[in-house]
């Protein structure tokens, strides 16, 4: 029977709920509950195809799943209880989570609760794009976990959405699957990431489409063209099977909304006073969630920081009152 | 055929009744027929049923008290309204017991308002009620400050439009009714009391045909008759659904003062937990292009704000459009032709969800008067179907789920393979999402496509991904 009690339980086993925890354990919590609702630890960086990972914390460059699978190690190794395939359903007023697993229903009574639930990629929906409504229409994170943890693409021709860091690393993730990517498509005038990365996609035969904005999509069952607002204004079809949209980051935070807890409406993150708490103060928000979008190095090195002001609340040492300091 | 494992050959030889259309009204169709004893078929063109009309409405339980009075429809909504309340705790169906508030914007709108009061008492709706501008800020103090009056109907609810037809069907399969998905009626004839039917996938003998083709029943009697006694003018409305933290500003589904076309756009809860804005109504030729358009979904968008300002705070999960198989009638068009054993069930609109059953057993009594009689079957089957309805107890709280696939929905492993296994198994991606609501949450698959492209792999017409090398 799984502890029903602990200290401090942490939502989320990304590289900042793997070092909270971690460092928690170090700081001398006694019992740490790491809460992962995936069947493997890791969050994120586990289908992220790109290097590097690792350099902060291991002095080596790593692949993801490696970076990953080290971190979590390091939690267990500490003593720190990782739940997998635990998903919280509710968050109560005073830390009670209710939970559910394999076996239905439970419940945990945690003193302190860290919220690290990540950021995903505003899809399709939320853009409010028009045209039909086909299959192979997806984000980056879709994409990429289907291609790394399942080993299965899900077109062979799609047209990528944004030019973010995450656009480009979408970009070689196709290519790393054999697919082979029409167009990146960017309504502003210059990308948004480093400026010269264009150069790989167009050395590579796919187009990089700047002050271009996706009009809409077509196709029945499965995409079948975009139509594209070229800079001239006139309006141009691009025949496709898939749709990737990329970056637009925003906090994963629904658990908090929820419950209640103040929101930011701009990043969809929870409101946090100087120390990291939520409007209710037995519950901490960190990493992505909290302001999108950061690498897992630095939503590693936030999560060390975070357990030393965890640790400090668990012993009384931090004010009573909420006063909201980020945005 | 894949996922369809009733559809190879169709047993049985001749039937009484053949449905020609699984959406909404053909599946209470099949119900009812079978349960009365007939021996039904019921024939859908697409991969999968509920694909056409029936896909895309407002989930609204009506109670009526805005149809015309003495009409056909208006006495299909009660009497469908009634046995779903019936019914619904045996087959295990949801109610969101949220009623409804017809909101007049301004002085003129709130001079219908004793109209709307009367009419619904004509439909014998005798529990609404008026309400100042003072109590409908107690009911719903999130609604903007500029309502001016409403009209309560407080037995207006909220359903599931999905499960709610499945089940009727698969009811009807669990007591004997077949079902074939992907086949289509090329022609027919009729001679000697029997239809002979061609279809795609085979000739089909049957007595009596049952015309519920949603948005193509006019070509098909046209096909079956030579001509059609009505035309349909398809009428689409895109809809926008809010992330489920909205659902928590308003109880009551928001009904706009109707005009002559359209209903208007409401705003309410859906049975899962979500809060939708929509439907549009737009005049198209296409039966089949439910697009959805930016600047529409934005205007719905500025539409649900001005109702509620504070949904302005809240995210958009989802965007869809359906299309009502509107008629050059206001009324249904329920027609037999006891010459040609032949059923006409057009122009069902919006309305159908809840006035399907009372359509079913409209259907039956005239097919009665046609000379047909059954002895009702014994020992009636009750499909065991795993709700959806958050007011429900739903299969991630229980042991032996599987765990968790779509994290946004809650939608379990053990819910998927139920979806994808059984006489009505799911076939296609969107036959999933109805019987699950996977991917359909507010991150749209970014977190569970993978896993779910793995348990689907083989089981689906179109693969939702393939292998790489």
């Amino acid at each position: 029977m799984k502890s029903t009690q602990c200290q401090v339980a942490i939502i989320g086993a990304g590289p900042g709920g793997l070092s909270i925890a971690t460092e928690l354990k170090k700081l001398g919590v006694d019992h740490v509950a790491l809460l992962e609702r995936e069947s493997t630890a890791g969050g994120i960086p586990r289908h992220c195809g790109h290097s590097p990972f690792g350099m902060r914390e291991f002095k080596r460059v790593l692949s993801g799943a490696e970076y990953t699978r080290r971190l979590a190690a390091q939690a267990e190794k500490a003593g720190v209880e990782i739940r997998l395939a635990t998903t919280v359903t509710e968050l109560g007023q005073y830390g009670e989570l209710s939970l559910s697993t394999r076996d239905g229903r439970q419940q945990l009574k945690a003193e302190r609760v860290v919220i690290c639930s990540g950021a995903r990629e505003k899809p399709r929906a939320a853009r409010l794009v028009s045209g039909a409504r086909p299959q192979a229409v997806m984000t980056t994170g879709a994409l990429q976990s289907m291609i790394y943890l399942k080993r299965q693409r899900p077109c062979k021709r799609p047209v990528i959405i944004g030019s973010e860091m995450v656009a480009f690393s979408a970009f070689l993730s196709c290519r790393h699957a054999g697919m082979k990517p029409v167009a990146m498509i960017e309504a502003e005038p210059v990308v948004s990431w480093w400026r010269l990365a264009a150069l790989l996609p167009r050395l590579l035969g796919t187009p990089v489409l700047t002050n271009t904005s996706l009009e809409s999509i077509e196709g029945k069952d499965k995409v079948r063209a975009v139509m594209l607002k070229r800079p001239s204004g006139e309006l141009a079809t691009i025949d496709c099977d898939g749709v990737i949209f990329t970056g637009q980051f925003i906090g994963e935070s629904t658990l908090a909304t929820m419950a209640g807890f103040a929101i930011d409406t701009v990043t969809n993150s929870p409101l946090v006073d100087a120390y990291g708490r939520c409007s209710n103060i037995n519950y901490f928000a960190s990493g992505n969630l909290r302001y999108p979008l950061k690498t897992a190095g630095q939503c590693w090195r936030e999560g060390r920081d975070m357990a030393s002001l965890v640790k400090a609340s668990l012993d009384g040492k931090l004010p009573d009152r909420w006063v909201q300091t980020n945005a | 055929m894949l996922g369809d494992p009733t559809s190879d050959r169709i047993a049985g030889g001749e039937f009484d009744v053949v449905v020609i259309g699984g959406g909404v009204v053909g599946c209470a169709m099949a119900r009812r027929f079978t349960l009365e004893g007939a021996r039904v078929l019921v024939l859908e063109k697409a991969a999968d049923i509920l694909d056409g009309a029936s896909k895309g409405n407002s989930a609204i339980l009506h109670t009526g008290f805005d149809a015309e009075p003495g009409s056909l429809e208006q006495h299909c909504i009660q009497a469908g309204y009634e046995e779903y309340l019936q019914i619904k705790d045996e087959l295990n169906l949801p109610v969101l017991e949220s009623g409804a508030l017809v909101v007049a914007w301004n002085a003129v709108e709130a001079e219908k308002l004793g109209g709307i009061v009367d009419k619904a008492r004509a439909n014998s709706v005798r529990d609404v009620q008026h309400l100042s501008s003072a109590q409908l800020q107690i009911k719903e103090p999130r609604l903007s400050k500029k309502a001016f009056a409403a009209v309560e109907v407080p037995r207006e609810f909220v359903i599931d439009p999905w499960t709610t037809p499945y089940t009727y069907l698969l009811q009807a399969i669990e007591n004997g009714a077949t079902v074939k998905r992907n086949t289509e009626v090329i022609d027919a004839g009729f001679a000697a009391g029997l239809w002979q039917i061609e279809t795609n996938r085979g000739e089909i003998t049957a007595r009596i045909i049952i015309n519920c083709a949603g948005l193509y029943g006019d070509l098909l009697e046209q096909k079956l008759l030579g001509q059609s006694a009505f035309e349909i003018r398809p009428r689409k409305g895109q809809f926008l659904v809010f992330d489920k933290s909205a659902s928590r500003l308003i109880d009551s589904i928001i009904l706009p003062v109707p005009n002559a076309i359209t209903k208007g756009i409401v705003v309410c809860r859906t049975i899962f937990g979500n809060l939708l804005v929509g439907p549009t109504a737009e005049e198209q030729q296409s039966r089949d292009d439910a697009s959805v358009n930016a600047n529409t979904l934005q205007a719905l968008h500025n539409k649900g704000v001005e109702i509620i300002p504070e949904l302005a705070n809240h995210g958009v999960t989802a965007t869809y459009a359906g299309i009502r198989p509107a008629t050059e009638f206001k009324d249904y068009c329920i027609q037999p032709y006891a010459e040609k054993n032949y059923i006409s069930v057009g122009g069902i609109r919006s309305t159908g969800l809840t006035a399907a059953l009372g359509i079913a057993s409209h259907v039956f009594g005239l097919y009665q008067a046609m000379g047909n009689s059954h002895n009702q079957i014994d020992n009636i089957v009750v499909p065991d179907v795993l709700p959806l309805a958050e007011s429900l107890e739903r299969n991630w709280s229980k042991p032996g789920n599987g765990g968790i696939i779509c994290h946004c929905e809650l939608v379990t492993r053990h819910e998927i393979e139920q979806a994808l296994s059984g006489p009505l198994a799911a076939n296609s991606l969107a036959g999933l999402k109805r019987r699950t609501r996977a991917t359909m949450g507010r991150c749209q698959g970014f977190y569970c496509s993978a896993e779910l492209s793995e348990i689907c792999a083989r089981r689906l017409q179109i693969p939702l991904s393939e292998p790489l090398k």
